[in-house]
């Protein structure tokens, strides 16, 4: 498992894409590219000593867990800060404000934790969208599907992790609207149905959503994110 | 046990403010007053209530989940009515609280199995009764239902959410809680824009700005009450971005106190 993930992250490096192809392959406008460079020197401006990969250690403890959550906050207010940016054709103004609102709430998470953890955040993620149509509805509703569901079952996996129970608190108070966004995305896809809580996430037997344990998480996300996540310091139980 | 003995038993009230003065306060009243309590109590009970989600807090788990379990038949009982009530719900509308009644139904069965598993006793549901003493027409109303809906879910989200520090001991209770927690919340959403779909609330967000009610009736006040937070952690979010206080106050959502959920809930719930 370790040895596919190290694998997979010495193929980004191999072959690493130039930064004004990959901008161009993003379609970023000049917002997100400014974002997108900032991101992306903490790859390339950094010297890669042979043989290394420069993996992320979100650390141990509460701290390290809301590194975790950190980590998929950033995955997601970049997410919508792109699809805001570049707004695939027929966007409805609903669904304009929706992916706004998102676009908001995930960036003030993000930027929340960050202030939150201090000098012990973990460094701004470089992310990669390459396998996302930032053009087509279908590609980017079902993009934030995935993602608004992951993270719940992210949050609601890694709050039995949490020692200090005020961050177990504020783990709530995220999650919920997680949620929140997760119904709404999933009723733009299908409106009027059962999809908002459907049975491929809530469990009919128990009424229960879905629970991820980091490492399950970190192997979807990490599709998205360019450097390799440690999380072998989280918690376990 | 009822759900009082319950709430004496989670809520560490002083004596002036014991489930039964409160029960006889609200309940003396006529339904207009009854309106007016709803939205006062939780104000006049917000002193002398110790503050949920503490380190050290140490409720019976049992107990805990009997509260949960008495919202999950009120939610239970109140869908189930509202679905086998003919002429209610649009027949456009039915999938959606189809589902979600049958996720409290779910909700009432694994919360009852669990408590049973760790040796405590379920409570038995109270008998509700969901017009407030008159002031809502539910079953009659489809814009009554769903306001009600509304309330019932968007209480939930933040009951269960207040009751997650009292869990923190035992894993697989807290886990279930989370789980349980979210379901509600996208149930909040669904519901919330199927109002602004419908006309009843146009500018209506599957999340909550502020501690706004938008087209709630004021007795339901209480329930938005708090929303408006924008300090979490100690960091005040209004310093550290440059989106608006409403962005901020959506992007968290609040925790109720045991207490004032009942408070709330009592309203529905017939002595």
């Amino acid at each position: 498992m370790e040895k596919t993930d190290v694998n997979a992250e010495k193929g980004v490096f191999n072959k690493p894409m130039g930064r004004l192809s990959f901008l161009k392959y993003t379609g970023a406008s000049a917002a997100a590219t400014g974002l997108l460079m900032v991101g992306c020197r903490n790859i390339w401006d950094e010297v890669m000593p042979p043989g290394h990969t420069m993996a992320v250690d979100l650390g141990s403890g509460d701290i390290g867990v809301l590194n975790y959550a950190y980590a998929l906050e950033q995955l997601e207010a970049a997410f919508y800060t792109q699809v805001v940016d570049t707004p695939y054709g027929g966007m409805t103004a609903e669904e304009t404000q929706i992916l706004k609102d998102l676009k908001y709430h995930e960036v003030i998470h993000r930027d929340f934790l960050k202030a939150a953890l201090g000098s012990k955040a973990i460094k701004g993620l470089t992310v990669n969208f390459s396998s996302i149509n930032f053009s087509s509805r279908d590609s980017v509703l079902n993009t934030a599907k995935a993602f608004e569901d992951l993270g719940v079952s992210a949050y609601n996996g890694a709050g039995k992790l949490i020692v200090d129970a005020n961050y177990l608190l504020l783990a709530g108070k995220i999650v919920s609207v997680e949620a929140r966004h997760a119904a709404t995305i999933r009723d733009l896809l299908n409106p009027k149905s059962a999809d908002f809580a459907g049975d491929d996430v809530v469990s009919v037997d128990k009424g229960l959503d879905g629970a991820k344990t980091p490492a399950e998480v970190l192997k979807v996300a990490g599709k998205y994110i360019k450097d390799k996540l440690d999380a072998s310091h989280l918690p376990k139980n | 046990m009822n759900i009082y003995n319950i709430l004496e038993k989670i809520g560490d009230l002083n004596s002036e403010s014991s489930p039964k003065s409160r029960r006889e306060s609200i309940f003396g009243l006529g339904s207009v007053g009854k309106s007016i309590a709803l939205a006062a109590v939780p104000f006049s009970i917000l002193a002398t209530i110790p503050a949920v989600g503490k380190a050290g807090n140490t409720k019976s788990i049992t107990d805990v989940l009997n509260f949960a379990l008495t919202l999950e038949y009120l939610e239970y009982e109140y869908y189930d009515m509202g679905v086998k009530e003919s002429s209610l719900i649009p027949e456009e509308d039915r999938a959606i609280f189809e589902q979600i009644r049958k996720h409290e139904d779910a909700h009432v069965k694994f919360l009852t199995a669990t408590i049973k598993a760790l040796g405590g006793t379920p409570v038995t549901s109270p008998k509700f009764d969901f017009t407030a003493g008159g002031a809502f027409k539910p079953f009659s109303a489809y814009g009554d239902f769903l306001a009600l809906s509304q309330g019932f879910e968007d209480t939930g989200v933040r009951a269960y959410k207040g009751q997650a520090g009292n869990l923190i001991s035992n894993n697989d209770v807290l886990t279930a809680a989370l789980q349980i927690h979210s379901v509600e919340a996208r149930h909040a959403s669904e519901v919330r824009r199927l109002r602004m779909k419908n006309g009843m609330d146009p500018m209506n967000k599957g999340w909550i700005t502020g501690s706004s009610r938008g087209t709630l009736p004021a007795p339901t006040q209480a329930i938005y009450d708090g929303e408006d937070n924008v300090t979490q952690g100690g960091v005040d979010i209004k310093t550290i971005t440059t989106y608006s206080v409403d962005a901020i106050t959506e992007a968290f959502d609040e925790a109720l106190t045991s207490e004032q959920t009942l408070a709330i809930a009592s309203l529905f719930i017939v002595k």
